[in-house]
């Protein structure tokens, strides 16, 4: 009698070949674009021209425009631009750490991740830029230039401006480390293709690869260093966002938990827009037999883990604030779950802490409808987390003579609006123009994780 | 103007592949390059390549980058324009981790990254050998420069098919 060890579930199911890999996602680069993408595309720049104009009112006219006052001095921007970049993470946390701890389902989702990433940071460095008021101004307030002032430098002691190099240092090696991967893609659509002008314009992009095992053996060395690289990078990034606020001596802020709730919760939000992202892509693009159920789940997991975390922050923050016995703290608490902004507070709460409890059940994670709402669901909550954070702190500060609430102007919702025009008409391009899955990592894994190994 | 001249041996699976390279080394003929769509394990032992050492020029780089970071941060705050802030040092070194940080991991990654490409010859402007258009889909090919091995042609065509090869071509390169 002989037994056989059960194989893991496939990766890759619908028995494809090298070859139908190579079909599947370079067909969608060739094809005229759809109706659908037609469609798409014109709403993304619907919204992206609507916010244009808002934030073209906003420089004209100056940030008096948005709904910012005298007591809340921040509040949409800053609370976009956190939300922007802990979107971002996700995509670093699949290719980078993913990649160290050998996760082979990473390599179906692991492109259009790290897109997501680049164009979501992309979005966050629009408030940065624009609250300066005068961004043409803002390269020598923000980098360490010679200037006429003597010359007057930037201030190292402020965690702003490590945010400065922290979120472009992001944005470059996210970049570069996403290229990278993209060459080899470009390459065989490059050799796929019919037409001069799309040989030549993929030529250039893949950089003249050929394919050598040489090149292949620097490029994983590359892979794995970069990788490696990215990993302290991503968890950097939100450390050093959460000391924007955990440095300050704003009852509600200087907490030490900051830096890992923070990244906690990126990876949160990160994940659930991938998820958003994937559960369309792979509708569109009919990609089920590459991004199955199974990656779904574990995307789920990964959900659940960072929400518990993001949970247990919350409840850690009430707790040091009431053992801390400083009045001030405890007041901050007290009033962000009861003040005026309780609703806020609430939304927060459910959207981020109880609903992806709902993943322990194996019926809802596998569930493709219940995880697309549930996405949407924990992003709207990491917003609200944000929001709260930052403006219950701030809405009643140390003077009860001062305190205000805070009211969006049509400004601060319009330049988020142009922010998701942005995210969403790069997004599309992106999923046009370029293979959404990493063709040569998924015919690595073919024999040996496809549904014909064995 | 000068012809060079390649015998190809396609190969469909990279295990295949992997003993034919084994066999056809030690049989004396000497493989220019193997090309693949996808990296292939262990592909470097048996070609017998060294292991890339472009994770030292990384570290190297990141040793600039952490050295840059630190003579910026302290002829900034603390040689060219001294200012007392919050009643801190002129040179908090404590407050220039993080930027010592990014910077170390910026050089690093770039560095390595241009390092790279420079040596592998990958830019935009780059005209490659394509051998053939279906090394990027899901062949792999063996090249055997005719200039390097004194065997007779016929030989390594049957050694090729020997080993598994499904075709064996021949491709010849003019280059001025």
């Amino acid at each position: 009698m002989s037994s056989e060890s059960v194989i893991r579930e496939p990766l890759i199911t619908g028995g494809k070949t090298v070859h139908d890999v190579t079909e599947d996602i370079s067909r969608r680069v060739e094809e005229k674009p759809t109706k659908l993408w037609m469609l798409a595309m014109t709403i993304s720049l619907g919204l992206l021209a609507v916010g244009a104009y808002t934030v073209f009112l906003l420089l004209w006219e100056g940030i008096g425009m948005w709904g910012l006052n005298k007591t809340v001095g921040w509040a949409w921007d800053i609370t976009n631009f956190v939300w922007w970049v802990g979107i971002g993470h996700a995509g670093t946390l699949i290719s980078a750490i993913l990649l160290l701890f050998r996760q082979r389902w990473r390599m179906s989702i692991n492109r259009a991740a790290e897109a997501m990433t680049i164009f979501a940071v992309i979005c966050a460095l629009q408030f940065p830029i624009l609250h300066t008021g005068r961004p043409w101004l803002a390269i020598y307030w923000m980098f360490p230039l010679p200037n006429t002032f003597g010359s007057l430098w930037v201030n190292f002691n402020s965690p702003l401006l490590w945010d400065v190099f922290a979120i472009s240092t992001y944005f470059l090696v996210s970049l570069i480390f996403w290229y990278i991967g993209l060459i080899p893609d470009f390459a065989t659509i490059r050799d796929r293709a019919k037409n001069k002008i799309s040989k030549s314009i993929y030529g250039a992009l893949s950089f003249g690869w050929d394919g050598a095992a040489k090149t292949w053996s620097r490029y994983e060395t590359v892979a794995l260093v970069l990788a490696g690289l990215a990993t302290p990078l991503v968890l950097s990034v939100h450390t050093i966002v959460s000391m924007d606020f955990a440095t300050s001596v704003i009852p509600g802020w200087h907490t030490t938990i900051f830096p890992p709730y923070f990244v906690a919760g990126a990876i949160f939000s990160g994940f659930a827009m991938v998820l958003t992202l994937m559960i369309v892509t792979r509708k569109v693009y009919k990609l089920e037999d590459y991004i199955t159920i199974q990656h779904l789940e574990m995307m789920n997991i990964v959900i659940i883990i960072t929400g518990s975390i993001v949970g247990v922050a919350y409840l850690t923050e009430l707790f040091i604030a009431w053992y801390s016995g400083v009045e001030a703290e405890q007041y901050a608490f007290l009033n962000r779950a009861t003040g005026p902004y309780w609703w806020a507070y609430a939304a927060m709460m459910t959207c981020n802490v109880v609903s992806p409890q709902l993943f322990w059940f194996k019926k809802i994670r596998t569930n493709i409808a219940a995880t697309f709402v549930l996405s949407i669901v924990v992003n709207i909550g990491m917003w609200f987390e944000r929001f709260v954070i930052i403006v219950t702190s701030l809405h009643r500060d140390f003077l009860p003579s001062s305190w205000a609430m805070f009211y969006p102007t049509f400004v601060d919702v319009g330049v988020y609006v142009f922010t998701f025009g942005l995210f969403f008409t790069c997004f599309f391009l992106f999923a046009k123009f370029f293979p959404v899955i990493n063709m040569a990592e998924v015919k690595s894994i073919i024999k040996t994780t496809g549904e014909k190994a064995k | 103007m000068s012809n060079t001249k390649f015998i190809l041996g396609v190969y469909e699976d990279e295990d295949i592949l992997l003993s034919a390279i084994k066999t056809i080394r030690t049989a004396g003929v000497k493989i220019h390059e193997v090309y693949s769509p996808f990296p292939v394990h262990g592909i470097d032992d048996v070609l017998g390549y060294k292991r890339s050492k472009l994770s030292i020029v990384a570290f190297l780089f990141g040793v600039l980058g952490t050295s840059l970071a630190l003579v910026m941060q302290v002829g900034m705050m603390g040689v060219d324009w001294p200012m007392i802030i919050g009643g801190k040092d002129f040179i908090p070194y404590p407050s220039f981790v993080p930027v010592i940080f990014e910077l170390t991991v910026l050089l690093a990654a770039y560095g390595m990254c241009f390092t790279f490409f420079i040596i592998s010859d990958l830019k935009p402007w780059a005209k490659p050998r394509i051998f053939d258009l279906r090394i990027t889909d899901d062949k792999h090919v063996m090249a055997i420069d005719l200039d390097q091995n004194k065997i007779d042609v016929a030989k390594i065509d049957q050694i090729l098919k020997d080993n598994g090869a499904s075709e064996v071509n021949q491709k010849t390169f003019d280059e001025a």
